[in-house]
């Protein structure tokens, strides 16, 4: 029990995807403008990031391992990723599609999120059973969704701000991205 | 019809932002004054340098923004702003810590959101938090109080030691910190820590000199509460999470005890964080709900990254993180306007 809270505590605060690790960055940036659609997508993420631990730890103990073909990582964890991504785009599309239509060309781009591939290759690496890859995976996703939807909140205040014109708009949410990670360096330590 | 202007008796409260500060500034002033007795002049310093670079920098900023430097000077916030990083600071440290922390608190984390008033983060522990990150050897440097060091440094030796000539070494006057020794002790019960560690054994509750501090800024706090400039709800909120964390795992002081509630509330930088800094009405959250939400987040950080972290005083890192979450709290705990059925946000489409 103690290991998996363990698990969760490092993905979610300690090593923090985002802010610690730097990965899936591009989605941080890219969809952090409006809460609404931050929301929308952590929730499209987690669903990914968790399905896609799942399968890679699948594929990679089932395929990979048995045949000897892990050189065949990295391209067929990418296959597995596009895989559950599409699966994903097509779900919301039918259940959302206001969603859908918001989130537009980030959701497919979820499959180049480096987050999701950093996930799945670190679970291989740090030898995760079954259940800490579905663990390890479910809070990576909540760290990232933890962070993109206070950095949303942020970023529609900091649209009022009289932020001088040279930093408006992405150089202004960089520096508040690394005023953010030098905080969450206080969490080291922890675990 | 006459359309007389001036009809109700419009009141009015003659407060300005200065005023405001000035009034901040003077609440700290039991506190510097204890942490003069104990520390020595090192504090006085630290305050000074903190001020001219603020000054310097935000003079220099508005100018560049070609706006009106007088005014922007005259409304004290940048010195408030130094005056508390150079509290927060450990006393007799180099010179050029207290120049880049005050530095980048008013450029980094003020000007560059566009001043005061619009910065989501509180300036003075970013600047902390800045120099604790890249300088840490310097930064956990705490001069021991005066009675234990055999009197603490005179004006010729705070100079030596912060503009670095003559033969002087901070390390002959450092001591651990109460929260230092509580947080690294494994092997010995607390009461014995107690009686072998002079800091904690000469001092009543939290360690000799840091009880003081904190008590007087907790009389400064009180009476910033009572000139209204504050409001209870946060310090409340944050000084009670943190009590009852601290009672919770406080196990009466097995040597795996992480300290006794009132250790944490009158040790480290409790009472400052919790009267000065996270009161700040820009960086925290806004309506009085939300208020106590930022301060219990506050006083569960503070706990935690003390308790297991590898940082003995969190109160910097905790406010940020805080500050980096108030915008969604507020989100979350918009006050009902009069006149509607519900809390609404701002960028809620119209009822039709």
């Amino acid at each position: 029990m103690t290991e998996f809270a363990v698990i969760l505590l490092s993905t979610i605060l300690v090593n923090n995807y985002v802010l610690v690790q730097f990965l899936g960055l591009c989605p941080f940036m890219g969809v952090s403008n409006k809460l609404e659609t931050a929301v929308g997508m952590a929730g499209a993420t987690t669903f990914v990031l968790t399905l896609a631990s799942i399968c890679s730890y699948l594929v990679n103990t089932y395929l990979l391992e048995p045949f000897g073909i892990e050189y065949l990582r990295t391209i067929s964890f990418i296959l597995v990723i596009a895989v559950v991504v599409q699966f994903a785009r097509m779900f919301i599309q039918k259940t959302s599609p206001l969603m859908y239509k918001v989130l537009g060309v980030f959701l497919p781009l979820i499959t180049t999120n480096c987050a999701v591939l950093g996930v799945a290759l670190q679970n291989t690496m740090k030898a995760h059973n079954f259940l800490q890859s579905t663990l390890y995976g479910f809070g990576a996703a909540v760290g990232f969704s933890l962070i993109l939807i206070l950095f949303a909140s942020m970023r529609e205040r900091l649209f009022a701000a009289d932020v001088p014109q040279p930093f408006r708009g992405a150089a202004i949410g960089m520096i508040t991205a690394g005023l953010m990670s030098l905080a969450f360096m206080g969490f080291s330590g922890l675990v | 019809m006459s359309l007389m202007r001036a009809t109700s008796p419009h009141a009015r409260a003659g407060d300005s932002t200065a005023k405001v500060m000035l009034q901040v500034a003077a609440a700290t002033l039991p506190g510097v004054l204890a942490l003069v007795i104990y520390f020595g002049i090192g504090v006085l310093i630290n305050i000074a340098l903190c001020s001219i670079t603020a000054l310097a920098c935000e003079a220099a900023i508005v100018k560049l923004r070609q706006r009106p430097v007088a005014f922007y000077l005259k409304d004290c916030s940048a010195f408030v702003t130094a005056l508390l990083l150079g509290i927060a600071l450990p006393p007799y440290c180099p010179w050029w810590l207290p120049v880049i922390g005050a530095s980048t608190a008013i450029v980094l984390a003020k000007h560059l959101y566009g001043g005061m008033g619009y910065n989501p983060f509180n300036p003075a522990m970013v600047g902390y938090v800045v120099l604790l990150i890249s300088f840490p050897v310097d930064m956990t440097r705490w001069v021991g109080p005066a009675e234990i060091i055999n009197g603490a440094p005179g004006i010729d030796e705070a100079l030596s030691l912060v503009f670095g000539f003559g033969g002087y070494n901070v390390d002959g006057f450092t001591r651990a910190t109460p929260l230092d020794i509580v947080r690294l002790n494994e092997s010995v019960l607390l009461s014995q820590l107690y009686a072998t560690e002079p800091v904690l054994d000469q001092g009543t509750v939290a360690g000799l000199g840091w009880e003081a501090a904190n008590f007087g800024f907790l009389i400064g706090g009180l009476f910033l509460l009572f000139r209204r400039v504050i409001t209870w709800h946060a310090p409340v909120a944050m000084l009670g999470t943190l009590t009852l964390m601290s009672l919770l795992f406080y196990d009466s002081g097995s040597s795996l005890s992480e300290g006794s509630p009132m250790l944490h509330l009158f040790s480290g930088a409790t009472m400052l964080g919790a009267f000065f800094i996270i009161t700040d009405p820009v960086s925290g959250a806004t309506s009085n709900k939300g208020r106590l939400t930022f301060g219990a987040g506050v006083g569960l950080l503070v706990y935690i990254i003390r308790a297991w972290g590898s940082y003995p005083d969190a109160v910097a890192f905790a406010v940020l993180l805080m500050n980096f979450a108030a915008p969604t709290i507020d989100n979350y705990t918009l006050p009902r306007t009069y006149g509607h059925k519900s809390a609404r946000r701002a960028t809620d489409l119209e009822e039709r």
